[in-house]
């Protein structure tokens, strides 16, 4: 085990800045390998999606078409970036707020919103994206992915599974037992932590005071990566490490990537009473879709016409997603009963008949 | 009966690879009540293994290995020892397939020795079913006899849907002269243990002793009383539970849990609702008090005797009374 080397855990210890490989304004960071032009012309395209289905998806809310959506604006890198750094057969833990992780697995826009929208818990397949339903107890997830990750590994799979937590999911016991499992049974499990700054309306610094979340993998023995999640190019790196790792079997790695929410916690949420106009304004102009295309426009990767055919394809998909998902019917009534049990039980059967009647009554 | 459950791990590790078995102290020592004894050794560490102290951890970790094909079996150290768990049951055990809408089915047993009567200090006796029995997606079973304790614990591992398996602790010693397997009625059949005419005592787990014990007894008091084997908790077998007390005109359902809001609670409920016009008393429950399960010296205070399901039979009111 790392933890028993001569100098203990501090090989695991995470840098004290964030890895990053585009600074703000686009130009690349001296001395740094960068992902090659396809993968980052890649993650380009799938962060103009995901900011272009991020607003149509908070326009929903606002036409109430969508009970809530929690946005993602300004996380768009980490999410892009982590899943562009895996295989489509590895596995993804999602949360509520990772609905351009989804998109970017290739998640049909509508599938994903089935959730927001009421109509039933998890719209898609999870078996046929690899990803498991976005989970809204916090944490509660990243154990599933250590089980599938075992369970890979028993079958001798080189899959890796990559759990999504936010900054506050780092405080509940299955973060620990997850990532403590993971590293006892060495297993190839990438925890990936999307610091946007608060939880709801608690700041990290009420959250934790270690000095990053990154930090707490040297506790467990595993190391722990520190990321601009804001820097597409940094984390398809940093995570693209980390999943090599644990497929070839060095064991799991925990990576914080630094990011800000932008948009309230949900549209139920007051964010102005809880941090200061400036704050955001500054990260405003850190924004992870202006960086990528600055960098990649001007080392002459992007030119106006490839962008437009993309702001285009955004256009198209949320139009589509306009008309599809205000014609969606809900599934029938007797859904209910049907996936409570592989055999509904007796109970259920006459629970079905009497709402039969009811409605047949109405 | 421990022995019965051991031989069920052992020929499910035997016949299907897909089969893992694991929790605290399973592995080397073969758990503390040594129902895994030999298992590590025999089918190997990666087979059966013991996890980091955290019961949270170890049901999640079996979500995402049944998500990914396989058949965890895992021990809950105690009864009590599973709350910590809790949330990965209700939240995710229970309702994965209904939350994928039918795509993603949990086979998945989480074993828990339950139940007083051993002298446990607390947080070991305690009596959890009504939790699980009252969330929809777990299917839940509890057999009262070695050939069950074998035959249900193969069911639950084969079962297309994630089974809490409450294993009567008191009755881990329990003997009884049977050539395992032993045909037994599938998961979702309650059993008659003891046919009789005048009245039936329902009851599962460690209370079906305690039953039969009464029934037994109840013979010099000239009452013939019929004993119905729940078993299966989730689904359960109404239509049995039913037909025995329609023929008696007169239940009892004994349990040891506290009896406010139990499965005993529903059972009753059932019972007088289905059976109104044929019983001639009131359905009564003999269940344990609504107290936290108490210390060993006061725990026989606590726990449904002969006595007390007698006293109960006798309250019946019979028209020769």
């Amino acid at each position: 085990m790392a933890a028993r080397s001569k100098a203990p855990g501090v090989e695991l210890l995470p840098s004290a800045e964030p890895v990053r490989l585009i600074e703000a304004d686009g130009t690349a960071v001296p001395r740094r390998v960068l992902p090659g032009p396809t993968e980052l012309r890649a993650a380009y395209r799938a962060l103009v999606l995901g900011r272009r289905f991020e607003q149509q998806a908070t326009a929903l809310v606002k036409q109430g078409q969508l009970a809530v959506y929690p946005s993602a604006h300004g996380q768009e890198a980490a999410e892009v970036g982590a899943v562009l750094a895996l295989r489509p057969t590895d596995w993804i833990f999602p949360t509520y707020r990772d609905s351009v992780a989804l998109l970017t697995r290739g998640v049909d826009p509508v599938e994903i919103l089935t959730l927001l929208r009421g109509e039933w818990h998890c719209g898609y397949d999870p078996y046929v994206h690899h990803a498991a339903p976005q989970c809204t107890p916090l944490a509660t997830q990243a154990p599933h992915a250590v089980g599938l990750a075992f369970a890979a590994q028993a079958r001798h799979e080189d899959t890796v599974a990559l759990a999504f937590v936010g900054d506050g999911a780092t405080s509940e016991g299955d973060f620990h037992e997850a990532l403590n499992f993971a590293a006892v049974f060495h297993l190839p499990v990438v925890f990936f932590v999307q610091n946007n700054q608060y939880a709801i309306s608690v700041p990290v610094s009420r959250q934790s005071v270690a000095p990053s979340f990154a930090h707490k993998a040297v506790g467990y023995g595993m190391p722990g990566v520190l990321v601009d999640g804001n820097d597409a190019a940094a984390v398809l790196s940093v995570v693209g490490e980390a999943a090599r790792r644990a497929r070839e079997g060095e064991g799991p790695t925990l990576v914080e990537a630094v990011t800000y929410r932008i948009d309230a916690h949900t549209n139920a949420d007051d964010a102005t009473r809880y941090r200061p106009d400036e704050e955001v304004a500054g990260w405003l102009s850190r924004d992870p879709v202006a960086r990528l295309s600055a960098y990649l426009t001007n080392s002459g990767q992007l030119n106006v016409d490839v962008e437009a055919a993309i702001a285009a394809e955004a256009e198209d998909l949320a139009a589509d997603l306009r008309t599809r998902l205000v014609a969606e019917l809900p599934p029938p009534a007797d859904e209910l009963f049907a996936h409570v049990y592989h055999r509904p039980t007796q109970r259920l059967r006459d629970q079905a008949e009497l709402l039969r009647a009811e409605s047949e009554e109405r | 009966m421990a022995q019965a459950i051991n031989q069920a791990l052992a020929d499910c590790l035997a016949e299907d690879e897909r089969v893992f078995v694991f929790g605290e102290d399973v592995g080397t020592l073969g758990g503390v009540f040594r129902i895994t004894d030999g298992l590590a050794a025999k089918y190997g560490e990666r087979r059966c293994f013991d996890t980091p102290l955290a019961e949270s951890g170890i049901v999640g970790m079996a979500v995402g290995m049944a998500m990914n094909g396989m058949r965890p079996v895992v021990e809950m150290q105690f009864d009590a020892f599973a709350y910590p768990a809790f949330e990965q049951i209700v939240s995710h055990v229970a309702k994965m397939r209904n939350r994928t809408r039918g795509t993603v089915s949990l086979p998945m047993v989480i074993r828990a020795p339950y139940g007083g009567g051993i002298g446990g200090v607390e947080h070991h006796s305690d009596s959890s079913e009504a939790y699980y029995a009252h969330t929809p997606g777990l299917t839940v079973v509890a057999p009262a006899t070695v050939a069950d304790a074998y035959g249900l614990l193969r069911a639950a591992v084969a079962w297309p849907d994630p089974v809490i398996f409450l294993e009567p602790k008191r009755l881990y010693w329990s003997k009884e002269e049977v050539t395992l397997p032993a045909p037994t009625e599938p998961i979702g059949r309650a059993v008659v243990r003891r046919p009789g005419t005048d009245a039936t005592l329902v009851a599962y787990g460690p209370s079906v002793q305690v039953a039969l014990a009464a029934a037994e007894a109840a013979r010099e008091e000239g009452w013939d009383l019929e004993v119905v084997d729940v078993r299966s908790i989730v689904p359960l077998d109404e239509q049995t539970l039913v037909a025995s007390v329609r023929r008696t005109g007169r239940a009892v359902v004994v349990a040891e849990a506290p009896g406010f809001a139990s499965v005993a609670s529903e059972i009753a409920a059932l019972l007088s609702e289905r059976c109104f016009h044929a019983l001639s008393a009131p359905v009564r429950r003999v269940t344990g008090f609504d107290i936290p399960y108490p210390s060993p010296k006061l725990e026989h205070h606590h726990l449904p005797d002969v006595e007390r399901v007698l006293d109960a039979v006798a309250t019946l009111q019979w028209e020769d009374a």
